[in-house]
């Protein structure tokens, strides 16, 4: 049992939660992942651990509401409890001083790619962020990020904040523009992270990307998590969750991701259901 | 009675749910002896002096002894000799491939020349274990004072709850370390609930609580702590963490949607309920199902799929029925049931649609060569014996390997080629002093009782090891 301590809206559908969970909290390094379950007959589900206060024993994920569990969630207040965190899970990002390094966030990804810019930016690397979003008020955690980043671009499909277009845009222009680029870390939706890292791939840019396939254990005990690497089976939940970008087969990952559409619509229809009926949900007790 | 009178008593008949009723719903399918069906079947036991079934059980539980009990009507009393050895035999009497272990030595069935005929001790067994819980009978032991000396276990399947019940009983402090959020090791996640109702596995843990062990889940040692940590922490360590790790063919098509190994089709079936159709896990529905091998894990993944509604369940298998590892029982069950068992087929291949979802697979006919290492004839293929079965949802169930997280976790721990843990036969004592192992860790995937046969072995050395220590810090 975890207690939520603070609950945060940073933007439509996104909520960051701050959660007592002291081990992890102590033991977590950037690019690792909890799973966890909200209520006791609930999902497991994987998020990644934005940040941790070891003195606190707290941890903080970022959580964008998109499915049933997702949204359980968000109607749990500070003082409820989550069920089940267990973590730190998968192998921590590799950081170390690279030079210029390109973080590129698409999305909800930004929250995954915060502690890792961090990272870099205390490895005394030179952080160059794009960060995307289809309009601006989708855009999270621009200021957390700015203060980790030498440099911040920010691009929205619609042009209502920053430039007009999408990240590939803008890495290609900051490379046009002269900029070398030792290594690129890229996490956000599976297509914009396939696009990205054709770009790089092309541009010569040694590029990790963060997957985010369906898991269930997170110890390498199911292999609903397998993703194709370099023609190679790899377990994301033990063997990544980041991996070279350019040996990823993106097809068959975005493929995967899309196995339970039907049943996780259903889903979210009968916790709509529930929750216009007012059974089930923490909200309504 | 004389020996010629038991010979001629022919074996009870364990009544069972019927197929037709039993493919719609979870509940355990054989239903267990009454009282009187046991005094039956005890009485078929001869109490042969030389108690070979005894040497066919791997821990060496006292047979003829239990047996006796059940015939004097002293179930107390025969729950009790079962327990010096056996600490879950409620599961044992349930999962132990018998017919290879107490059963296949027995007298009575080598006397009817067919190991079918041999008395039912794993029945009995669970017999005795069901009396004792449904009648709340398990006996509190007296816990010695405590010895001040702390063991952690990592994992709390067979093999780690062994040794857990046998080291609280020796008054040393023991937690138990489970990755998942609920007990058992693949006795909660793997084998389903209606051949091992998890209310049995959750019982034995609860039991354990009263006698003071201490379960922490959701740590996944090696990340939530390292094992540096426990080390500093515990005065011993039994590592006991199975051999969660699918295997795969290789073969093409494996990441298609509808393909799971057995292992996530499984868990989201048991651990996360999947078979209730208000449970929050998703898992497909397939109409027709191919399940790849030929052990239990394979009838287990198979049974449940009939059980999710499927129309069609075929078990694909590369040799032949007597090569076959799964226990009798399961596969005579799995027949009952109406699922095909296909027998000298090697898939090759695992076919899809353009969008990516399984349609079927290519196997390739086999036929029987001459016997390899393992003294099981060789299959080998029939050239040109190509065919293609039509399926949408593809079990993969060809066994998994050791759990690699501890090992990797360890550097400087001996593994063997196949990334078990390597250790001393007799004290289940790694490469690095003051950390034992046991169960599938160490065997591969194996057996329930072997697993607990390997705790208890370990649990006696781990307690000579902390009382010579005791020793040594007093001289
Ligand atoms: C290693 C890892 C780290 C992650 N970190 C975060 C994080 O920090 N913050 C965050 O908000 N989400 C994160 N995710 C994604 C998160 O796990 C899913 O959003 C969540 O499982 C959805 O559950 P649900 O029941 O609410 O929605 P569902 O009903 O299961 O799904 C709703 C929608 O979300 C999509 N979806 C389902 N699973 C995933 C997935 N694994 N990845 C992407 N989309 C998915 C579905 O296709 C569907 O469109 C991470 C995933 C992984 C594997
Ligand atoms: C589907 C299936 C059916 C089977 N049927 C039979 C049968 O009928 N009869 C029979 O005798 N045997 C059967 N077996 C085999 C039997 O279940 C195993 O041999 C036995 O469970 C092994 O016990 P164990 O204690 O070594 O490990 P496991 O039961 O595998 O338990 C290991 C536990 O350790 C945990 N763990 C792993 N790593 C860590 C870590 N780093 N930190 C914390 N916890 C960790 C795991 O989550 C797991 O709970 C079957 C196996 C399967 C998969
Ligand atoms: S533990 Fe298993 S092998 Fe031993 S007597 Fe019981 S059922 Fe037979
Ligand atoms: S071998 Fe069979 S008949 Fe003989 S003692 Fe054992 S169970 Fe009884
Ligand atoms: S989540 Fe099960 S193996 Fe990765």
């Amino acid at each position: 049992m975890n207690t939520i301590r603070k609950r945060e809206e940073l933007g439509p559908n996104v909520i960051r939660y701050v959660i007592d969970a002291p081990l992890v909290a102590t033991h977590r390094k950037p690019g690792q992942f909890v799973i966890i379950r909200v209520t006791d007959d609930g999902e497991r589900i994987p998020l990644t651990i934005a940040d941790a206060d070891p003195a606190m024993g707290t941890i903080s994920l970022i959580v964008q509401s998109v499915g049933k569990t997702t949204r359980q969630m968000s109607m749990l207040k500070p003082g409820d409890v989550i069920h089940d965190v267990v973590g730190p899970l998968g192998k921590p990002t590799n950081i170390r001083q690279f030079g210029t390094v390109l973080c590129v966030g698409g999305g909800i990804g930004t929250a995954p790619l915060y502690p890792i810019a961090k990272g870099m930016k205390e490895a005394h690397n030179h952080v160059i962020t794009i960060l995307g979003a289809r309009t601006r008020d989708l855009l999270i955690l621009e200021d957390d990020m700015r203060n980790v980043s030498d440099e911040l671009i920010v691009t929205t499909d619609d042009g209502s904040y920053g430039a007009k277009g999408l990240v590939t845009d803008a890495i290609r222009s900051l490379v046009n523009g002269g900029t070398h680029v030792d290594q690129a870390v890229v996490i956000g939706p599976p297509l914009m992270m396939k696009f990205t890292s054709l770009l790089t791939k092309e541009l010569g840019i040694p590029t990790i990307a963060s997957l985010n396939p369906i898991m269930i254990d997170g110890t390498g005990m199911c292999g609903g998590c397998r993703v194709t690497v370099g023609g190679q089976m790899k377990f994301a939940c033990v063997d990544g969750p980041e991996f070279d970008a350019h040996e990823v087969d993106w097809d068959s990952m975005i493929r995967r991701l899309g196995t339970y559409h039907t049943e996780e619509q259903a889903a979210a229809e009968r916790l709509d259901h529930e929750c216009r009926i007012g059974l089930g949900t923490q909200e309504s007790r | 009675m004389n020996a010629a009178t038991r010979l001629k008593l022919p074996p009870v008949v364990m009544p069972e749910q019927d197929p037709v009723d039993r493919v719609h719903n979870v509940r355990e399918v054989p239903l267990g002896f009454t009282p009187a069906m046991a005094l039956q079947e005890a009485q078929r036991c001869l109490h042969c002096p030389d108690q070979p079934c005894v040497k066919g059980c791997p821990v060496g539980v006292q047979i003829p002894d239990f047996i006796k009990a059940i015939e004097e009507g002293d179930f107390a009393g025969g729950i009790g000799i079962i327990k010096q050895t056996n600490l879950l035999p409620a599961v044992c009497g349930r999962v132990c491939p018998q017919e290879e272990q107490c059963q296949m030595t027995c007298t009575v069935g080598k006397a009817h020349r067919d190991v079918g005929q041999a008395v039912q001790i794993g029945k009995l067994e669970r017999f005795l274990a069901d009396w004792e819980r449904e009648n709340h009978a398990a006996v509190i032991p007296q816990i010695p004072p405590s010895t001040g000396k702390r063991v952690a276990v990592i994992g709390s399947g067979p093999a780690g709850l062994t040794v857990a019940g046998d080291l609280i009983k020796l008054g040393h402090a023991v937690t138990v370390f489970e990755a998942l959020h609920k007990p058992g090791g693949v006795l909660g996640y793997g084998i389903p609930e209606f051949r091992l109702p998890k209310e049995i596995v959750y019982k034995e843990v609860s039991y354990l609580t009263e006698l003071g062990v201490d379960f922490q889940y959701n740590t996944v040692i090696g990340r939530s702590l390292t094992v540096d940590e426990v080390r500093q922490d515990y005065d011993a360590i039994f590592v006991g963490s199975g051999a969660g790790l699918p295997n795969f063919l290789g073969i093409p098509g494996e990441s298609l949607l509808g393909v799971y190994s057995a292992n996530e089709y499984l868990t989201r079936a048991n651990l996360m309920h999947a078979y209730d159709e208000n449970s929050n896990t998703p898992i497909l529905h397939g109409k027709s199902v191919a399940v790849l091998g030929g052990g239990n894990v394979a009838m287990d993944s198979a049974r449940t799929a009939m059980r999710l509604g499927a129309l069609k369940v075929m078990v694909i298998y590369r040799r032949s029925e007597e090569e076959m590892p799964a226990r009798k029982e399961e596969y005579h069950h799995a027949v009952q049931e109406g699922i095909e068992v296909h027998f000298l087929q090697n898939p090759v291949e695992i076919l899809g649609n353009p969008g990516g979802w399984v349609t079927g697979l290519t196997v390739q006919q086999m036929q029987l060569g001459e016997p390899d290492a393992s003294g099981r004839r060789r299959p080998l293929p029939i050239p040109g014996q190509i065919s293609n079965v039509p399926a949408d949802v593809v079990v993969v169930a060809i066994g998994n390997s050791p759990n690699p997280l501890i090992p990797a976790a360890l550097p400087g721990l001996g593994v063997n080629k196949h990334g078990g843990i390597v250790t001393d036969e007799e004290t289940m004592e790694t490469s690095i002093p003051g950390i034992f192992a046991g169960g599938d860790i160490v065997l591969g995937a194996a057996t329930v009782i072997l697993a607990m046969g390997q705790g208890r072995k370990a649990a006696g050395a781990i307690h000579a090891w902390l009382t010579r220590a005791t020793e040594v810090a007093r001289s």
